[in-house]
């Protein structure tokens, strides 16, 4: 983890209610895909915790939903804005698992950590299969980055107005050695009863600290208590335990 | 003894900055990010006789200025902090170390403390009365007198080292909570812990936490603590740990005017992990501003 001060470089709407924010600086504490970044915001006590979606040596860009206060403060800034931020948070993905078959499922805001895991991927020579899914058309984000990354892509959307009808799972293919995930908890069920070989997935939660200290987004998995900052974001499929 | 140095029930602080429970875990995690040999010492995570996951998730809830949490005493348990997390802190830290513990029975407390009390890395024993997050347990502790006294007296019995009690704000008279500690055998009262609180997602028309209230600490709380700091510092004897909101070396100075012997940092710490470090540093210049030589002559001055 590294505390550092960023520089907004450019800070705009990729889709409804979507945006994605490229921050230049020192950004050598992100050591894996699947890490994420918090950020100060002005107004705002706590941190705002948000995956990494790219990395290049001197920035790092994230892609966000405006749901609440602080991720519309942060939609509002531009560039130029400088933002407090504590870097390379969370164990992130683990590329040496992947063979060389690997299949990438993200729905809506929980695709943006999976393009930096496919860039890293494709680094190491394996080719993934992206599989996207929205619920419609004009919610559509990051396929154009995925293919231009060299993965083969798919779009499901849960209407039908683009690509494969229906939900993630409808879009599996016959063969993968390995998966890694990220979206809406219902997503991450449904994934983690149709797949059939070992994966990975990333966990969102309400997080106190962001770096392990106050236990405030904690879960129970099988191998005991594990902080989703810190233990986390991703665990492993054979660890999994769901609440409820 | 150096400007900030100052005195804890016996033990001499190098500066009184102490990072409060919750916050800081067993310490050796924020080793990673500066050398914690330059606080004080630190509040450990609050210790109970066996392990606890705590409350449900969401269990952290945003306020304006502060935060809620209703994280309800995650620990390992007694057992593996003497084991596994107690050898992991004595690797980056050669201090004393406050010992902060909680239970459900008296009996609880007592068995708690006279496990760590034999670890020599712990100097002082801060007794959690007052978390709010534990139903039928911590709460009733920390709310009546005569049951406060009863803890009290119950960890005194079984250590000799300093026992501070640690006082729930979530009281009608502080002042009598604090007394009757002080008598039952207390050798210092630390305060406050968090406030109880609620807030309520307008989305899904329920409360943000699952746990549906929880301790509501950050700045916003620090004219409320700093009130109940100067009112039980002017009525016990012994030492007082103000704490409650405290993020720069201008709120410790205040404390300190309000009668405190040393001051706990929380919330602070999480939205900002260096924010001891930033205070202690800051101090000297700070004391310069306001013409103060010694951190000691501040207290109950």
């Amino acid at each position: 983890m590294k505390q550092v001060l960023l520089e907004i470089a450019d800070n705009k709407r990729i889709a409804p209610s979507v945006f994605k924010c490229t921050l230049a600086g020192d950004v050598s504490g992100i050591t894996a895909p699947g890490q994420f970044i918090n950020l100060k915001i002005d107004g705002c006590y706590l941190r705002r915790p948000i995956s990494v979606f790219d990395k290049t040596e001197e920035s790092v860009s994230i892609i966000y939903k405006t749901i609440g206060r602080g991720t519309e403060i942060l939609s509002l800034m531009q560039a130029g804005d400088g933002v407090d931020v504590l870097t390379g948070l969370g164990n992130g993905y683990d590329i040496s698992l992947s063979g060389d078959r690997p299949l990438l499922i993200g729905g809506g805001v929980g695709i943006p950590p999976l393009y930096y895991l496919a860039v890293k991927l494709i680094e190491k020579g394996v080719k993934p299969v992206a599989i996207l899914g929205f619920n419609k058309k004009s919610e559509v984000f990051c396929e154009d980055d995925f293919k231009a990354a060299g993965c083969d892509v798919f779009v499901t959307t849960v209407d039908g107005s683009y690509g494969i009808e229906g939900f993630v799972t409808d879009a599996f293919p016959v063969e993968y050695s390995f998966f890694y995930t990220c979206g809406p908890e219902p997503m991450l069920k449904a994934v983690y009863s149709k797949t059939v070989t070992s994966g990975q997935f990333s966990f969102e939660e309400r997080m106190g600290c962001g770096f392990g200290a106050c236990m405030g987004c904690s879960c129970k998995t099988i191998t005991g208590y594990k902080r989703i900052c810190k233990d986390g974001p991703v665990l492993r499929k054979e660890e999994i335990l769901w609440a409820d | 003894m150096g400007r900030l140095s100052v005195d804890l029930c016996g033990i001499e602080l190098d500066n009184p900055i102490i990072p409060a429970s919750g916050t800081f875990g067993y310490g050796y995690e924020f080793a990673e990010f500066y050398d914690i040999n330059i606080l004080g010492t630190f509040s450990f995570k609050g210790t109970t006789a066996q392990p606890r996951f705590g409350n449900p998730t969401p269990r952290i809830a945003e306020c304006s200025e502060g935060m809620l949490n209703s994280v309800g005493l995650q620990n390992p348990g007694v057992e593996s902090v003497i084991k596994d997390e107690l050898p992991k802190l004595r690797r980056c830290f050669n201090k004393k170390v406050m010992a902060n513990i909680s239970g459900f029975s008296v009996e609880e407390y007592a068995y708690t403390c006279k496990k760590l009390a034999e670890c020599d890395i712990i100097g002082w024993f801060e007794v959690n009365i007052s978390c709010p997050n534990v139903h039928g347990g911590g709460m009733s502790f920390g709310t009546d007198p005569a049951m406060a006294a009863k803890v009290t007296g119950a960890v005194r019995a079984v250590t000799d080292k300093p026992v501070i009690i640690k006082l729930s704000p979530n009281v009608t008279d502080i002042v009598s909570i604090a007394k009757a500690c002080e008598e039952a055998g207390a050798d210092g009262i630390s305060l406050i812990n968090t406030l109880l609180g609620m807030r309520i997602d307008l989305k899904k028309r329920k409360p943000v936490l699952a746990n549906t209230m929880g301790g509501f600490s950050g700045p916003a709380v620090f004219p409320v603590a700093l009130r109940m700091v100067y009112q039980v510092a002017n009525a016990v004897s012994v030492p007082v740990i103000g704490m409650g909101g405290v993020y720069k070396a201008e709120d410790v100075i205040e404390m300190m005017m309000a009668g405190a012997t040393a001051v706990e940092i929380g919330s602070a710490n999480l939205v900002n992990p260096f924010a001891c470090k930033d205070i202690i540093e800051s101090l000297p210049a700070v004391m310069d501003k306001y013409n103060i030589s010694t951190l000691r002559e501040l207290i109950n001055g």
